[in-house]
């Protein structure tokens, strides 16, 4: 079978991301999964052993400053240079934002077609996509190049499937216009040790009626008790309560988890646009009225300054 | 400095959209056109390069005649012209060959700086300015909260999962911004007035010396296959809190398995 293969997101704090090991459960359908390793020196050493874990059967590995010092066009470099030499079957790459860029490089690269955000991708190249705010179930094909695919977080269940790749180092080279975007500075803000945003099976999330950025304590409290993420609507990013990185909505991440928590959210478009496809919605408002209820599958009409409190102590007591 | 900026007219994000019937492209017919939102701090952060450091503001449109509107509330907030590309061969046009038709309309403005929204409200795609970027050999600073400008060197400030990093390149270049840079102007009755008269390019893809076949369905990577409405999401159980709204909450979890 050929090879698939997975562009390895990974952060620094927890190693790889869950929509890896999705990846290379995805790729296990199509092929036989290979992991590539873009990053800074031991990048892949350090991640080989969960990569295998979930099925990579070879690992590449391009490492260093001269891919990891610069915005995504050396990776991208590499990684058409890789296409080329080892004609996969299909490339898989992170729906996220670098996931994008270097997915973006590589379609020009390659004069290659290219199919973000995807949800599903079948053995012959069909991808869905949900378009519009998850209004739109979209079903498409590259018709030019290989299946280039960037796989939305939490689209697939990731199942373990052991095999004990060998690390491949790839020999970088690079070019001066893939040196044009330094990285001088990478700062980390505090995020304490919560799943991130887009790959969290639970997020809790505060809008404007959270009242103010002190509260928010509140929103975190109930998030940190389900081991889930905090998003915050555009209102309450916008209000100074929470910061932009954690909006959840048309401009901000899109969300699919398990359970979606909505506190103080009425429910605009804007927001629902960013969360509507996850599993189980729970929103607690004051407003009986709010559209947010018209979405979720079960719904407190109250003031969330009592009622999460109390779901709170309720959690505490059951576990 | 001589700043592009490139602006997508969108289907509202506020109201029902659609894919068409017949040939699965975004329905415009039927849609508020309005200019995507993100569009918005690329335009406002132009126009504060300018005002700081001289120079033109150009609006990069590529569009159906009727982007011609979206085109004059660009104007209206204080660009100084616009460039509209517009094809009917350009119907059904992928991402890799809309990248194409702004990279060779760039081509033609000479700008130092190309400032466009990290992505679209419909397509949401966000590769755009890296593929034009790639395609002429530019740097690309992208996801950008703050932009710098000191003489031909920028630095943005790019948002990331796990906080920021500072990234640096020197003119020309492209570059992307969140919602999160400034806050855009409203247009002055000034401004809308004096948009009416700014002047507005029209080039053709033969003007662009891009062949027809290269665009539109005919030249597209990739292809809509089929598009369905997702169901909407109906309401379930609401209870009012008398005191004891929490616990319900929790047993309702409880009986979901979240707790």
């Amino acid at each position: 079978m050929s090879e698939v293969l997975v562009v390895v997101e990974a952060t620094r704090e927890f190693g790889v991301k869950k929509v890896t090991l999705e990846m290379l459960t995805l790729a296990r359908e199509l092929g036989t999964p290979s992991a590539v390793v873009l990053g800074g020196t031991g990048a892949a050493e350090a991640l080989s052993a969960k990569l295998g874990e979930y099925g990579a059967e070879k690992i590449y590995a391009a490492e260093g400053e001269e891919v990891d010092g610069y915005l995504v066009a050396p990776k991208a470099t590499v990684l058409a240079e890789l296409v080329r030499r080892v004609e996969p079957a299909a490339v898989l790459l992170a729906s996220s934002q670098e996931g994008k860029e270097i997915a973006a490089r590589l379609a020009i690269k390659l004069d290659n077609g290219i199919l973000t955000d995807v949800v599903a991708l079948d053995a012959d190249g069909t991808a869905t996509q949900v378009a519009f705010a998850g209004s739109a179930i979209v079903k498409s094909k590259v018709t030019r190049g290989l299946p280039l695919v960037t796989l939305r977080p939490n689209s697939v269940n990731p199942v373990p499937a052991a095999a004990s790749p060998a690390v491949e180092q790839l020999a970088v080279s690079v070019g001066d216009t893939d040196k044009l975007a330094k990285v001088v500075n990478r700062v980390a803000e505090q995020k304490g040790s919560r799943p991130e945003l887009t790959e969290a099976s639970v997020v809790v999330s505060g809008g404007r009626g959270v009242g103010n950025a002190d509260n928010f304590k509140l929103v975190e409290e109930l998030a940190d008790l389900l081991g889930g993420a905090v998003g915050a609507s555009r209102a309450a990013v916008d209000s100074g309560f929470y910061p932009h990185q954690f909006q959840v909505g048309q401009t901000g991440k899109t969300v699919s988890p398990q359970l979606y928590i909505a506190l103080g959210i009425s429910g605009a478009i804007q927001h629902r646009a960013g969360m509507q496809t996850s599993k189980t919605i729970v929103a607690v408002n004051k407003d009986a009225e709010a559209p947010i209820f018209e979405l979720a599958d079960f719904g407190v009409v109250g003031d969330l300054f009592k009622v999460v409190p109390q779901a709170a102590e309720e959690i505490r007591k059951r576990k | 400095m001589n700043i592009v900026v490139l602006v997508k007219q969108v289907p509202d994000s506020g109201a029902d959209r659609n894919l068409r019937s017949d040939d699965n492209t975004v329905d415009r017919g039927s849609a508020n056109n309005v200019i995507n939102e993100m569009d918005e701090y690329a335009i406002e952060e132009a126009l504060k390069i300018k005002e700081a450091h001289g120079g033109e503001v150009t609006i990069l449109t590529m569009g159906p005649d009727r982007a011609t509107e979206s085109i004059r509330k660009a104007l209206s907030m204080g660009p100084d012209k616009a460039v509209h590309v517009v094809d009917d061969a350009l119907h059904g046009s992928c991402a890799v060959t809309t990248s194409k038709v702004l990279a060779a309309a760039l081509g033609t403005l000479d700008a130092d700086l190309v400032i466009c929204g990290a992505e679209s409200t419909d397509g949401r795609v966000q590769v755009m300015p890296h593929m034009i970027a790639e395609r002429l050999g530019v740097a690309a600073l992208t996801g950008a909260r703050k932009l710098t400008v000191d003489g031909g060197t920028l630095t943005i400030e790019r948002q990331t999962e796990e906080g920021y990093e500072v990234v640096t390149a020197a003119t020309p270049a492209v570059v992307s911004v969140w919602d999160t840079i400034n806050e855009p102007r409203y247009p002055s009755f000034k401004g809308i007035m004096a948009a009416k008269k700014k002047p507005v390019q029209t080039l053709s893809l033969g003007d662009l010396g891009v062949a027809p076949a290269e665009v539109g369905f005919e030249g597209a990577t990739s292809a809509v296959l089929e598009h369905s409405k997702r169901p909407p999401r109906s309401g379930g159980a609401k209870v009012t809190d008398e005191g004891d709204g929490g616990v319900k909450l929790v047993e309702f979890l409880a009986t979901e398995k979240f707790v």
